[in-house]
């Protein structure tokens, strides 16, 4: 390795350092705070409690999203927790010169649906919000990381951030995805690979030529879900796709600006010699539709094979599958296609974007959600609604049965009261499978879109490689 | 914040692997209840049936451990949601330390920033730990930070890794905050470069 060898993630991150803090910790440059409404406005208020104020405005945006109702008609004050928080967020972002997107403004959104949507996430860029799937962002090749409320006061006092640099590692995804096997197929395989801390510690490098050939809403899903293995963020190299995507989004840069910031951004690939820390590489041909059968997103396993038997797990692992599969519900040799499904949902940061819409929908297309089992549709942003709407998505949706939603977190984390009900199963295209987080004692499957669709439409766990395409 | 220099009492144990932030404290608690009054809400969904009845052999729930200023835990402890309503949920329960073979990073940092202490040592010490406690109950543990060790009942310390900024900030008192207000010329001038540096990132 040549000493100038570097990876992506070096690149980025030592672009940021402003000062040394001593004992290997450095104070790094926010390019990007994103603030949404469960911390947003407490995070503000306590800051004026401190005597201090917003450091550098122009650089923070903030977009209600978390308690957000997602009912057709809602308004801000549509959940009693909303009410509460809404017109504080609001009030206090506005004070404080920070742009607010509000609740039906028409680039309202997941907060990590918008930041690509809008062009604020760049390469190259150095991203907080107060939410651990901010490395979502690290799609487009930005250093994108979650942080807790005091960490957010300090972003939003200084612009700046006090951090001790992780490792390297570097998961290759080789070769073509098989029939079926969706970019959230990918991550939650590697999740079962390197288990719900095989990233501890690590910044992640996705690459390889299934990397390459994935458009960036897919990039986005995969990024999305790199906290659920405990690494501190995922990132993708940017090219072509990438600048593709962001010419003449709102915030990219325009014109001769635009081709002066992609120079910058071209040279920030991993040079060929860098080294990683670790290496983990994937065959596609091992990777079949996924579906999780347990309360961690490690619990996973394929479509097609059968319920795991604790007795099969490591003698550490033994007595927390047995847990996971009694909260669960499911018996060890149960095939998964036996299994009824109570609702769906589709949406989230991890799989709410126009792509995972059409997927579902040539699903959902002529078929009918049967009695007995609920669905929900929840776009990532106003964007992907308005998108859905003009190519008739919303209308494939309605005719199957499923409730078409307005924009937000909704059902993946709950905090807005949507929950699912105590003991029903959800067939869910969000990231966490955690016991009671989708509501007290429910039951989450994590999977991709396509077969969430299917389980909606069959009313059980279904291999979407059997139903085929549109009906 | 409250300085941590050394901490003296029962460690309650709950050696599952990979217990998340979501199960410390749900969401919609953090929004209902200031960072003082999650006491009743810290591991609800573990500490209570659906009655609301204490499930009377959740460690949690075990007089001896009621009010354990110790946490022994599983290895990705606080893994999952950045919320850092779990550390404050933790300190509700009067817990100011959690030894784990490993911590979720953003749950790890959070606790720097509540006066609370995240030690990481070997899966076998803490699994030894628990046996102990298991067995002594409310036999004290003493964790002194400045010492960097933890002295089990038995009496043989076990030495552990903390990085000297967050020692001095724990025993100080001090979140990332008051540590970097001294910082403020050398950010203005970092900003004041990178608007010619990189124009595209400037906003304003």
């Amino acid at each position: 390795m040549s000493d100038q060898a570097r990876t992506l993630f070096d690149k980025v991150w030592d672009d940021h350092v402003v000062a040394e803090m001593g004992h290997g910790y450095q104070l790094l440059h926010v390019d990007r705070n994103l603030l949404h409404d469960l911390s947003g406005g407490k995070a503000l208020a306590d800051l004026e409690r401190r005597g201090l104020s917003v450091h550098t405005p122009a650089l923070n945006i903030a977009v209600p999203d978390h308690a957000v109702s997602s009912a057709p008609g809602r308004h801000a004050a549509s959940t009693e927790i909303s009410a509460r928080l809404a017109p504080i967020f609001k009030q206090r972002a506005e004070a404080a010169g920070i742009r607010y997107i509000d609740v039906n403004d028409p680039e309202q959104g997941i907060v990590h649906v918008i930041g690509p949507e809008l062009g604020l996430t760049l390469p190259g860029t150095l991203i907080c919000c107060g939410d651990s799937h901010t490395s979502t962002h690290g799609a487009l090749g930005a250093v994108a990381f979650g942080i807790g409320s005091t960490e957010l006061l300090h972003v939003l006092a200084t612009q700046t951030i006090v951090q001790k640099k992780p490792q390297r590692m570097r998961v290759t995804f080789e070769g073509r995805a098989g029939a079926g096997v969706a970019p959230k197929d990918m991550i939650l395989y590697l999740m079962g690979a390197i288990g719900a801390a095989g990233g501890d510690g690590y910044a992640l490098e996705y690459a390889g030529s299934a990397i390459r050939t994935l458009d960036i809403e897919g990039r986005l899903t995969i990024c999305n879900m790199s906290i659920e293995c405990g690494a501190k963020m995922g990132m993708i190299a940017p090219d072509d796709v990438t600048y593709h995507y962001l010419a003449g989004r709102e915030h990219a840069p325009k014109g001769e600006l635009f081709e002066t910031a992609r120079r910058h951004w071209e040279t920030l690939p991993t040079d060929p010699d860098a080294e990683f820390d670790r290496e983990v590489t994937l065959d596609m041909v091992d990777i079949a539709p996924q579906i999780t059968w347990g309360t961690s997103p490690e619990h996973v396993t394929s479509i097609s094979d059968q319920v795991p038997d604790p007795a099969q797990a490591t003698p550490e692992k033994r007595e927390d599958w047995a847990r996971a599969l009694d909260y669960i519900g499911l018996t060890p040799g149960q095939a998964f296609e036996d299994v009824a499904v109570d609702h769906v949902f589709i949406g989230s940061c991890t799989n709410s974007r126009i792509s995972d819409l059409r997927a579902a929908a040539a699903i959902a297309h002529g078929r009918k959600v049967p009695e007995g089992t609920s669905a929900w549709v929840v776009p990532g942003s106003q964007a992907v609604k308005r998108q859905a709407e003009a190519e008739g998505l919303d209308a494939i949706f309605r005719m199957a049965g499923f409730e078409w939603r307005e924009p937000g977190c909704s059902q993946c984390v709950a905090a807005n009261g949507e929950v699912v009900a105590p003991g029903a199963r959800c067939v869910s295209t969000t990231n966490r499978n955690f016991v009671g987080r989708q509501g007290p004692r429910a039951r989450t499957h994590l999977v991709s879109p396509a077969m969430a669709a299917a389980a909606a439409v069959t009313g059980r766990i279904t291999d979407v490689r059997k139903l085929g395409g549109a009906q | 914040m409250k300085p941590l220099i050394q901490i003296s009492g029962p460690a309650v144990p709950l050696m599952e692997a990979n217990i998340n932030t979501d199960v410390i404290i749900r969401i919609e608690r953090l929004s209902d209840f200031g960072r003082d009054e999650l006491e009743p809400y810290a591991f609800e969904a573990w500490r209570f049936d659906e009655t609301g009845a204490e499930i009377a052999d959740f460690p949690l729930n075990q007089p001896h451990w009621k009010s354990a200023p110790i946490l022994l835990a599983g290895p990705n402890f606080g893994c999952g949601s950045s919320r850092e309503g779990a550390v404050w949920a933790l300190n509700c329960l009067g817990i100011r330390v959690v030894i784990a073979p490993s911590f979720g990073g953003i749950f790890r940092n959070n606790c720097y920033q509540n006066g609370t202490l995240p030690i990481a040592l070997s899966a076998e010490i803490v699994e030894d730990f628990a046996k102990i406690t298991k067995a002594q109950r409310e036999a004290p543990f003493r964790v002194d930070l400045e010492a960097q060790v933890v002295i089990p009942p038995n009496g043989t310390p076990v030495p552990f890794e903390i990085d000297g900024l967050r020692k001095s900030g724990l025993s100080k008192g001090l979140d990332d905050l008051g540590l970097t207000a001294q910082q403020l010329p050398g950010i203005a001038a970092w900003q004041e470069t990178d608007r010619a540096l990189r124009p595209w990132i400037w906003l304003d």
